[in-house]
């Protein structure tokens, strides 16, 4: 008994330990430096829709990931959360109640807690297909309620506000960029790290269990069916926090943040970083959002390029981006980098080839398809180009056709440089 | 009554459309036991491979040809991504189909552009083929039914009279012995998701004249398309044609009734607001079924999920 009691303080004592708290100190520390290396307004917004994104997946991750539940209709949560926020402010601002802009989310929160409350009293009695299909229709049902009622979703247009209305908060009106921007890197730091701490709690951890095996855990005496309600609502709070903070800098909702693609992009997005540990979305957040403003500025087909990266992942890499980081990781740690070092560089300028190549078949396609008849001149890759004369395409059709056959004639080798490299009870791809 | 008529005649068009969707996607489901997102991205393909065909050498040949390439893709996808994903499970199985449904609408606006294709029907079914009270049915609807409830003697006449359709049945059900028995099962269900997609082809080419021909319109019959096989019973092929009737008839019904809501709220006894502009509830007093037919399915299908998860002749759990 006592020594019960001892472990249980020393894994206390441990959970606080420095090397626990040091990755936060220094998320803290980079969010706050990083408006200083990017101090471009620009910028400042991509970093706060990354933000808002990074919050959004680990708080879907709480149901793929660690509750093995899979949401079809994921962006409601976040959406009524933010719909309410922006209701908020309207209020706030005609009859001026003291609600300070940073306590917003808490509302928005509150709000997702109680629509995730009452929607998954009966969707999460069985996860599986089950669960899928109720969240698919419960979120066209909402999104379509979006046009018909108009008091609350404002129809079409949605509904707007301004939080410069709201409550000064120490003098602060958050009329800047950099001030939304702090206000939001807080919260994603306190929402990260509440999420972290509840997946350390033991209803966490039965979350898991009942993820790998719901019949074994029933045998144990939780119910699985609590379990998931619990983390349901859980995931539905901390939706209703990234709605809020979407409010708050875009000050405005419209049916598309209720709609099937935007629960189908988080589950992308999610998917995308890896659901295995609670940090790898994030991985996946930046990767989409940094694609969605800076490729989208390059070319009209980069959701066929997100697509076409999305469907590889699930292929080759089940396990996330981040996945195939924490592999090489784990062979940096074990000393042996060196190994991949050469055969990825001899694979590395072929690969590239091979994708610029195929991106510029696509454009060089997509423009002679779609441009106005008679231009035939289009910028790829800063050369300007003739679309109707063959040499591009021989150029572009023999520069991919030759980087994929050498990549086919190089893989064996990394791959066995991969074998090596992770031989003694490693993990295999 | 003629209304009643004819609604029940442009029903059983949309039903039947649906059918022949889902008895795919249950028939795909039933053999690897993982929903198919982008079955209704494969209708689509149908409908602008089929208008691309009928561009140069009309529709006929597109009714054919165009659901055989769709059908021909199906296939490369199971073999070529799907099989290599089941290995990590059914979530990975389910999301990818779910990449795969939006990567097909990217390449469709790729090859077509968003733009609606001026994708119409043959001439020679352009005319009235009869009228009830004044209103004419379109010789293409009763088309379109004839085609759908030939289909579907086609296949199950295939399921349960051939020697092909019951080594389908039992590779349904015990895939190993029917492994030990010495019949290729990874070929048989490469051959189902083949034709489970080539029938969303066909749906494909005979709808796209009347849905329009445009990206949006998997998205559009997507989730329906779902929400039929689910209150019809996973895998079961009577559920699914019982289900698609039904939302079929649903939907065309509620389209052309309009009861307002006021009525029914005041049969209640609720008390109207005396300004409209000011209540909350503004909206619910002003709805009408119309308004509310498309989202009727959905509420169906909650409510099925909810008292009875087996759908309506599902036998195993979804």
């Amino acid at each position: 008994m006592t020594q019960t009691a001892h472990s249980r303080s020393s894994t206390a004592a441990t959970m606080f330990s420095v090397a626990s708290v040091l990755p936060w100190l220094l998320a803290a520390l980079l969010l706050l430096a990083l408006p200083t290396v990017f101090p471009s307004n620009s910028a400042l917004t991509i970093m706060n829709q990354m933000a808002i994104t990074i919050v959004f997946a680990l708080a879907y991750n709480m149901l793929l990931g660690q509750g093995g539940m899979l949401s079809f209709g994921h962006a409601v949560y976040m959406g009524v959360g933010g719909f309410m926020c922006v209701h908020i402010m309207n209020y706030v601002e005609v009859n001026e109640a003291p609600v300070p802009l940073p306590l917003l989310p808490i509302f928005g929160g509150l709000f997702g807690l109680g629509l995730a409350s009452i929607v998954g009293s009966f969707s999460t009695r069985k996860a599986g297909t089950v669960f899928a299909m109720i969240s698919l229709g419960v979120g066209e049902l909402i999104a379509a309620c979006s046009i018909i009622i108009v008091a609350f979703f404002g129809g079409e247009e949605g509904i707007s506000g301004d939080r410069t209305y709201m409550m000064p908060f120490f003098e602060v009106e958050f009329f800047t960029q950099i001030e939304v921007y702090y206000l939001t890197a807080f919260w994603l730091l306190l929402a990260a790290f509440l999420m972290y701490l509840f997946s350390r709690t033991p209803i966490g951890r039965m979350a898991n269990a009942v993820r790998d095996n719901p019949e074994r855990a029933e045998f144990l005496g939780y119910s699985a069916r609590w379990v998931r309600y619990y983390s349901f609502c859980a995931s539905g709070f901390f939706c209703g926090i990234a709605g809020a903070l979407f409010a708050i800098n875009f000050e405005i909702l419209t049916e598309e943040n209720l709609n099937l693609a935007t629960s189908g992009s988080i589950l992308l997005i999610t998917f995308l970083g890896g659901i295995g540990v609670f940090f790898c979305p994030i991985v996946g957040a930046i990767v989409f959002t940094l694609l969605q403003t800076v490729l989208s500025l390059e070319t009209e087909l980069w959701q066929l390029y997100l697509g076409a990266l999305f469907l590889a992942t699930v292929m080759f890499f089940p396990d996330g981006l981040s996945g195939v980081l924490m592999r090489h990781a784990n062979i940096v740690q074990r000393g042996r980098p060196q190994i991949l070092v050469s055969p990825y560089t001899k694979m590395a300028i072929p690969a590239l080839v091979t994708v610029l190549a195929s991106a510029g078949l696509c454009e060089v396609l997509f423009h002679g398809r779609h441009a106005a008849t008679g231009e035939h001149s289009m910028v790829l890759y800063w050369i300007t180009i003739d679309t109707h004369s063959l040499l591009p395409w021989v150029v572009l059709i023999g520069c991919a056709l030759g980087g994929f056959g050498l990549c086919k004639r190089i893989a064996p080798d990394v791959l066995e440089a991969w074998d090596e490299a992770s031989r003694p009870g490693g993990v295999n791809p | 009554m003629e209304l009643i008529a004819i609604n029940i005649i442009d029903g059983l068009v949309t039903g039947l459309l649906l059918f022949m969707l889902s008895s795919g996607l249950t028939l795909i489901f039933s053999m690897m036991g993982v929903l198919n997102f982008a079955h209704a991205s494969f209708y689509m393909l149908g409908a602008y491979f089929a208008y691309q065909i009928s561009m140069y050498i009309g529709f006929w040949p597109g009714l054919v040809i165009a659901p055989l390439a769709v059908g021909i893709g199906g296939a490369l996808v199971e073999r070529y991504g799907l099989r290599r994903v089941h290995q990590y499970g059914h979530v990975p199985e389910l999301i990818f189909t779910f990449g795969l449904a939006l990567l097909i609408e990217e390449v469709v606006q790729f090859f077509w552009g968003k733009n609606q294709m001026a994708y119409e029907e043959p001439e020679i079914l352009q005319f009235a083929a009869f009228a009830i009270g004044g209103n004419s049915v379109p010789a293409y609807k009763v088309f379109m039914i004839f085609v759908s409830v030939g289909i579907f003697m086609g296949l199950l006449y295939v399921l349960t009279k051939t020697r092909v359709g019951m080594v389908i049945q039992a590779a349904l059900s015990y895939p190993r012995t029917v492994e030990a028995l010495g019949h290729n099962v990874p070929l048989v269900f490469m051959g189902v998701f083949g034709v489970g997609t080539a029938l969303a082809g066909v749906a494909g080419v005979i709808a796209g004249p009347v849905l329009g021909t445009f990206p949006g319109m998997a998205v559009l019959l997507g989730s329906i398309v779902f929400v039929t096989i689910v209150i019809g019973g996973l895998g079961s092929l009577w559920g699914a044609l019982i289900a698609s009737l039904l939302i079929g008839w649903l939907t065309t019904f509620a389209a052309s009734y309009n009861v307002e809501f006021e009525s029914i709220l005041l049969f209640f006894g609720l008390e109207k607001p005396e300004i409209m502009s000011e209540s909350a509830l503004r909206d619910i007093w002003t709805m009408t079924l119309p308004q509310i037919g498309p989202i009727l399915p959905y509420i169906l299908m909650i409510l099925i999920l909810v008292f009875r998860p087996y759908g309506l002749f599902g036998k195993r759990d979804v």
